[in-house]
């Protein structure tokens, strides 16, 4: 098999057995790269020269008996709203296009410990906005199962770098979905962890009550252990959550006997593309056939989970991104008169249409005389919807259901009519508000040949449960990486 | 509710947003506010009388700890990013008045 063709788990064997140089690995992933991002663009920056002399050290590591672990030596691709030192980091947006920051987030400094190589950053929505990657300033990724489709979002670069064997493993970031959506469009696995597993030290805040960081990768073995890696306590997170249960590798075994698998009546009902509900339905069918006990049930206030999540991501927005102001990095207009001038042309100029859309409501919502009728009755519908998952999890291990109502639109299809971009969170994001982890994992494909993703979601801190489904699924469920080598001709498809 | 977005409205939120508008861009907000407010409005069928507003989900206690630096001087790194720098410092516009600006009505630098 070929180095890009392998999973990050299985080269990072032969990296151990010495079978394969990390050099090696990486000029591998960076040929790829050089060959396929003319079609995909599922990066924004590419660090060909620091990834050479970083797989250098790391191999002396592993030479020396430095580094053992699992995924020492394998190259990585970071979501472009992860700081990295000295590598740009900029959000996909032009008010930072030029940010070069001055430290590593702690989820990367996480997988460097590992001996990770960073090879780049990956496109995205615009601040993690949007859910087709179409709102980047470096321009749209594409879906590489067909490349007139989008890859979905935000986490779209990520997604789609490992769809298309571009690099074996990826972090994202999830807010309402920016993990589990582009995952379930490309045919790949992806994790949210619960709220507080990884530290969100150096992820450039979006709605920092809902964003966590997690693994996109091409099976569950892999998101697991890049999951070990990345899961810490950390001070410089205030939110970040003290666990001793992270050895999330040690969920990866076959069976789900007895487990019971609740399915919300409302996740299947009107909305839901048929194809993507005949496949999510066949994995809960094959899941019942290893054991599990599957029922359907009323997951109550699915309808307000998309006004609750939009109006506290948005006000959380509009603050988060005040700091965006021209000053002291970033952007700056070319030509002002005063302060509030140069604020506003340099934030005017350098947000794009979603991000300033986002920040108008977030604004108005938090004002004075809207603030009780709309954040603070947000906030209480985000505490009944938790109230709702609390029942549903006192009869079910998990929840299982789709990502997204439908496979990868094409291109342009979503962007002129948020509302419709917004209720492709339906399935997602009420996973955000209640903190909970969730995974996708693909399922089938719809009759054009789009990959469909089944999501699991667990209690809070009950990764390991959905990772036995996921990875008792991915085992039983024929949808096996043969299926997903066909992708090897990336640039050929969708022409 | 979904019919409060006026002009005026969009000024206001412009200002606390600190966003500049282009006329067309004013008008495309306006009518994305009220479809995304009409939308939202659907919450006010939830009755949420006697619910407390959760920000997070778990309980958040502040960390205290003692104010040690740990990392090093960054400030070279850190100036790089400025749009505009000049010995040592970031160059921003006058943001003090001087004082016959300052006795003027309306001569502060507001919004």
């Amino acid at each position: 098999m070929s180095i890009t063709g392998m999973t990050a788990l299985e080269l990072g064997n032969k990296i151990q057995k010495r079978e394969i140089s990390v050099v090696e690995a990486t000029e591998a992933v960076l040929e790829s790269v050089r060959r396929k991002e003319p079609s995909i663009n599922a990066f924004v920056t590419v660090d060909g020269e620091g990834a050479r002399k970083r797989a250098k050290e790391v191999q002396k590591q592993i030479d020396e008996g430095t580094l053992t672990g699992p995924l020492a030596g394998v190259p990585v691709a970071v979501k472009d709203n992860l700081c990295t030192e000295g590598m740009p980091t900029t959000c996909s947006s032009k008010i930072l296009h030029n940010f070069i920051p001055s430290y590593t987030a702690t989820a990367v400094e996480n997988l460097m410990r590992a001996g990770a190589v960073v090879i780049g950053k990956t496109n995205m929505d615009e601040f993690a906005m949007g859910s087709t990657t179409e709102t980047s300033y470096f321009g749209a990724t594409k879906n590489p199962w067909n490349t007139s489709h989008v890859p979905g979002g935000s986490s779209g670069g990520s997604c789609a770098a490992v769809a298309a064997e571009e690099c074996p493993y990826a972090l994202g970031s999830d807010t309402g979905g920016s993990i589990r959506q582009p995952s379930s469009f490309c045919g790949v696995v992806g994790l949210k962890p619960t709220y507080g597993t990884v530290s969100r030290y150096g992820l450039v805040a979006y709605g920092s009550s809902l964003d966590q960081i997690g693994p996109i990768a091409r099976d569950v073995a892999d998101c697991a252990a890049v999951l070990e890696a990345v899961a810490s306590y950390d001070t410089k997170d205030s939110t970040s959550v003290r666990r001793q249960d992270l050895d999330f590798t040690s969920a990866l075994k076959e069976g789900v006997s007895g487990m019971k698998i609740g399915l919300p009546r409302d996740y299947f009902g009107t909305g839901l593309n048929t194809e993507v509900k005949e496949a999510v339905l066949a994995a809960a069918k094959k899941l019942e056939g290893c054991g599990a006990v599957i029922e359907e049930f009323n997951l109550g206030l699915v309808e307000y989970a998309i006004p609750a999540y939009y109006v506290i991501a948005c006000a959380e927005a509009s603050s988060n991104l005040a700091r965006f102001d021209g000053i002291k990095y970033g952007y700056r207009t070319k030509q002002y008169e005063g302060l509030h001038n140069l604020y506003k042309k340099s934030r005017s100029e350098g947000f794009g249409p979603e991000v300033k859309r986002r920040i108008m409501l977030g604004s108005f919502v938090l004002s004075s005389g809207y603030y009780d009728a709309y954040y603070l009755k947000a906030l209480r519908t985000k505490a009944l919807i938790k109230q709702e998952f609390d029942k549903a999890f006192a009869h079910y291990d998990m929840i299982l259901g789709p990502a997204a109502p439908s496979t990868a639109p094409r291109l342009g299809e979503n962007l002129d009519d948020p509302i419709k971009m917004y209720l492709g969170d339906i399935y997602t994001v009420s996973v955000n508000l209640a903190g909970l982890p969730g995974i996708s994992v693909p399922c089938g494909t719809d009759k054009a040949g789009l990959p469909v993703g089944v999501q699991l979601i667990g209690n809070c801190f009950e990764e390991k449960k959905i990772i036995r489904a996921a990875y008792t699924l991915e085992r039983t469920g024929g949808y096996s990486r043969s299926t997903l080598a066909v992708l090897d001709g990336t640039s050929e498809r969708g022409k | 509710m979904a019919n409060i977005i006026s002009d005026g409205t969009i000024e206001y939120v412009g200002i606390l947003a600190k966003l500049e508008l282009s006329e067309e861009e004013k008008e495309r907000a306006k009518k994305d506010m009220s479809e995304m407010l009409y939308y939202i409005d659907k919450l006010n069928e939830l009755d949420t009388s006697g619910i407390e507003p959760v920000s997070h989900i778990f309980t958040m206690n502040n960390v205290l700890r003692e104010d040690v630096i740990t990392n090093g001087d960054g400030s070279s790194q850190t100036l790089a990013n400025a749009p505009e720098q000049a010995e040592g410092g970031i160059v921003v516009p006058k943001t003090i008045l001087d004082e016959s600006a300052k006795m003027r009505p309306g001569g502060g630098d507001g919004v």
